[in-house]
């Protein structure tokens, strides 16, 4: 069987020392060895910007994409074979500003893939511009005077878009990140993971000591009830979004995978590519 | 006798127009005429002028004709916007309800028959469409029973009763035709056709048909007109094989997620038509460089922005060519018949794998909606090809954690593929330029080697029959060029051009890109002119003609772009005249 060592590959990541995306590698490395998975077994599809890199970091199919496009690729490649583990992944500019239109038909179409955002509420790899998560009033090289967009707020938004499994985390955590990771990849259906990721070199404000001094972590909350989607609205209104841990899950709802009319038990990727002559000929037919 | 005729049907879109000439080219379908229908509609679901036109023939066509014999009217407007197409034996038949006028120079005859009426009698007026048809049945010196089998077919599920209702609409309109006429109108007697049955279908249908058969098992896409009908088989089809069909958010999304199907090892197609190849010209820069294979339809229509969307253009031909930034290795294939997108649909699915890279397969609206007989497919010529990809192939062990060459550098370009899920073939993909691992590596060498080894792949694509030749004469006065759906016009053109004593030649491009230098070559150094017929305004393919053959005086473009296809008569004049519409040489420029 393997271990999360199988998973490192001979590659020096390009991110900066003390960059939170780091730790994202390695919970998925370790969600993976832990939930039974073989290497080939899985595959990583990835954006653009600096967390974009993860998925050539990882000892694993890996697809970097372009830019925001991450879901529709990991969508395409878990219906084309069902078998897989999908791990889609990126930052907050490419999923939640390029590529907002996907995230939010990724969620309410619940296709069995994990998406992991690296949030640092910042462009890194343009060096230093606001993002979609940057707060309002933060000071970046486009907006010098300070943002006057307001910050998206995702987790709400993923709730009211029909998500089945919303979750949010912080890279200093390795330990809860990598078990919502591994829950995320044993949801069936679309799990949406926000991880608090601080970019050392050009946040100055939402740092690893901010994060620990605003973050409430839901096992703190006495009887939060994940299953309850209205608690899992309010308390993430009443904490401004910053709450770490299992937001919400719906058990219940199928996958898309489950729900599709028709759909090949048997992997896309793996059925004959023939049609019989009997079945070229009631299509014949159907034109005369 | 006469061996072929055109019939036309016009009225209010929502109307039920288009049913009307369903049930009528179905019944002649199934007599074993051939058939070409052409829809004018708008970009709306009730109200306009709409009108579908048909065209029988005993013999083989593929294109509207110059005029026509009988228009059916169902408001006045289509008689005062269609009526000039009419010759001066044509016949109008018109529901009297609104009281029709032959306008001033109409030389057909105009009969007014209770059409509204007779099916108010017979329960609704939906049925006046049957009656119409009823009364071109006794034009034609057809029995009402031709049409039984088809109204069986059509409204059998509703019950026996609705079927004889439509039936006796059929009658009471042949009869009222047939009292007022005195009989059938002799010059528009078909010839018998001989019964054989052949498929009767749109461009779309054949190239949905195609990729069926040509192992397609999961489809992403975004409605768009005139492509959705593709979608729309599909999502039919597709589950009873197992396969899937997400109708996405967008064009970026449905685009980007058949390039992650096709990299999973599903032979995976998305369409679209111009507004949406646009949004997609992103990701076919990614399977270019990731060497993921892509195959896209366009169905051309009016441009630019939104344009003409229901209307017929080839203009984005230069955009599928070049389209996406940087450099990639791309083809591009434009079949012109029904027939020939079937099987084109799956040697784009066939060239894709093999050379790894993105197909554009070409439509155009007036084929891609243009309804035509086609004659038997052959289960036999289907053929799935792979390339260097074997799913099922075992790879020998790697080194530990060494990534699997996936762009391995090889003599003809193409590397072995593999696809996830194998093991010991784990790599890299990236739209980033990348080692032969599929690691990022900005190394000029290395980039250097790369880029080559893609832009060499297509050096051995070796398409028979890449350019159609029709070759009679060894030494032309014309050679006359097209591609898609220009071919059934020319070909029209043709006789009568001969018939006045030029030498004409027909190229039609199969393969626009890479571009077919060496088989042109020939036919237009060997013809005095040559004329390039295309539906667009600035002669896209005389362009690349240029490009690949040199900026040659004698070649000619003959354009149209008023949303209309052209109609053999027009390429007959134009290239007659040699002159074209518009002489473009003033603002050619490469």
């Amino acid at each position: 069987m393997a271990t999360f060592k199988d998973f490192r590959n001979h590659v020096k990541p390009n991110w900066c020392p003390g960059c939170g995306d780091f730790s994202v590698q390695a919970a998925i490395q370790r969600a993976a060895a832990n939930v039974g998975l073989e290497p080939q077994d899985l595959a990583v599809v990835s954006g653009i910007g600096c967390s974009g890199r993860i998925s050539g970091y990882i000892n694993s199919y890996g697809f970097h994409g372009i830019h925001g496009r991450s879901l529709p690729i990991a969508q395409g490649v878990k219906m084309g074979n069902r078998e897989l583990t999908v791990i889609a992944s990126g930052g907050d500019g490419d999923g939640f500003a390029i590529g907002m239109g996907h995230t939010i038909h990724a969620i309410r179409r619940n296709i069995d893939i994990t998406y992991i955002v690296m949030d640092n509420q910042i462009y890194g790899l343009t060096k230093g511009q606001t993002s979609p998560r940057s707060e309002f009033g933060f000071k970046t090289k486009s907006t010098p005077e300070g943002s006057v967009e307001s910050a998206i707020s995702i987790m709400e938004m993923a709730l009211t878009a029909g998500a089945t499994f919303v979750a949010q985390s912080f890279s200093s955590d390795l330990k809860e990140l990598t078990a919502l990771i591994e829950q995320g990849i044993e949801h069936k259906g679309f799990s949406l993971i926000n991880v608090f990721s601080p970019c050392v070199t050009y946040n100055k404000v939402n740092t690893y000591d901010w994060f620990k001094e605003n973050l409430t972590s839901l096992g703190d909350i006495e009887g939060y009830d994940p299953s309850n989607r209205m608690v899992a609205m309010q308390t993430l209104m009443q904490n401004n979004g910053l709450v770490k841990g299992l937001i919400y899950q719906d058990k219940e709802k199928q996958s898309y995978q489950e729900l599709a009319h028709g759909y090949s038990e048997e992997p896309l990727a793996k059925v004959d590519l023939k049609i019989s002559e009997d079945t070229f000929n009631e299509l014949v037919v159907e034109f005369m | 006798m006469v061996d072929q005729l055109s019939w036309k049907v016009g009225g209010q879109q929502g109307e039920g127009i288009d049913s009307t000439g369903e049930v009528f080219s179905l019944a002649l379908n199934r007599s074993g005429y051939y058939l070409y229908t052409y829809r004018h509609f708008s970009s709306r679901i009730k109200g306009g002028h709409t009108n579908n036109k048909i065209r029988v023939s005993t013999k083989e066509i593929r294109s509207i004709s110059d005029d026509l014999d009988i228009l059916v009217a169902f408001d006045q407007e289509t008689i005062d916007v269609n009526h000039h197409e009419l010759h001066e034996k044509g016949i109008i038949i018109a529901d009297a309800k609104f009281n029709p006028t032959a306008p001033e120079g109409c030389k057909a005859t105009l009969y007014a028959i209770p059409f509204t009426e007779i099916a108010n009698e017979l329960g609704t007026s939906l049925m006046k469409n049957m009656v119409a048809i009823g009364s071109t049945s006794a034009i034609l010196g057809q029995s009402p029973e031709e049409y039984l089998e088809i109204i069986r077919d059509t409204y059998g599920r509703k019950g026996e009763k609705i079927v004889e209702k439509n039936m006796e609409a059929i009658k009471r309109g042949s009869d009222h035709f047939t009292e007022l006429a005195g009989g059938p109108i002799d010059h528009l007697q078909l010839e018998k056709a001989n019964g054989k049955r052949r498929m009767f279908m749109i461009g779309n249908d054949a190239i949905s048909m195609g990729f069926l058969a040509g192992g397609v098992r999961f489809m992403s896409a975004y409605p768009i007109t005139p492509a959705s009908e593709i979608m729309e088989y599909m999502t039919k089809h597709l589950p009873k094989v197992g396969g899937a069909v997400i109708q996405t958010e967008d064009e970026i999304a449905a685009a980007t997620m058949a390039i992650g199907a096709n990299y999973a090892g599903v032979r995976t197609i998305t369409s679209s038509a111009g507004p949406g190849l646009s949004l997609m010209m992103e990701a076919i820069g990614l399977s270019g460089m990731t060497e993921t294979p892509l195959v896209i339809v366009d169905t051309q229509r009016g441009g630019p922005s939104t344009g003409l969307p229901t209307k017929q253009e080839q203009s984005d031909l230069m955009a599928m060519v070049y389209g996406t930034h940087g450099e990639i290795p791309k083809v591009v294939l434009a079949p012109s018949t029904a027939e020939e997108a079937f099987y084109d649909a799956i040697e784009a699915l066939n060239i894709a794998e093999e050379y790894q890279c993105p197909v554009i397969l070409l439509s155009d609206l007036q084929l891609s909606l243009g309804k035509q007989t086609v004659e038997p497919l052959d289960y036999s010529k289907i053929e799935v090809r792979r390339g260097k990809l074997d799913p099922k192939a075992e790879l020998p062990e790697l080194d530990t954690k060494e990534y699997y060459k996936r762009y391995e550098l090889t003599e003809d370009g193409v590397s072995p593929r593999v696809i996830p899920g194998m093991k010991y073939g784990i790599h890299h993909v990236t739209g980033v330029e990348h080692d032969e691992t599929g690691k990022p590596s900005e190394v000029a060498v290395n980039r250097q080697k790369q880029m080559d080894k893609r832009l060499r792949k297509l050096e051995n694509l070796n398409l028979p029959n890449s350019v159609h030749k029709n070759v009679k004469h060894e030494e032309a006065d014309l050679l006359i060029v097209g591609f898609n759906s220009t071919r059934g016009g020319i070909e029209e053109a043709l006789p009568r051009l001969e018939a006045d004593g030029l030498k004409v030649n027909h190229a039609h491009i199969r393969l626009i890109h890479p571009f077919p230098t060496e088989e042109l070559k020939p036919l237009v150094e060997s013809a005095k002119k040559v004329v390039v017929i295309e539906n667009n305004a600035t002669g896209q393919l005389a362009k690349v003609i240029k490009t690949n053959l040199g900026d040659l005086d004698k070649i000619e473009s003959v354009l149209k772009y008023d949303g209309n296809p052209f109609l053999p008569s027009e390429i007959y004049n134009q290239s007659r005249s040699c002159s074209g519409w518009q002489h473009l040489k003033t603002f050619v420029t490469m």
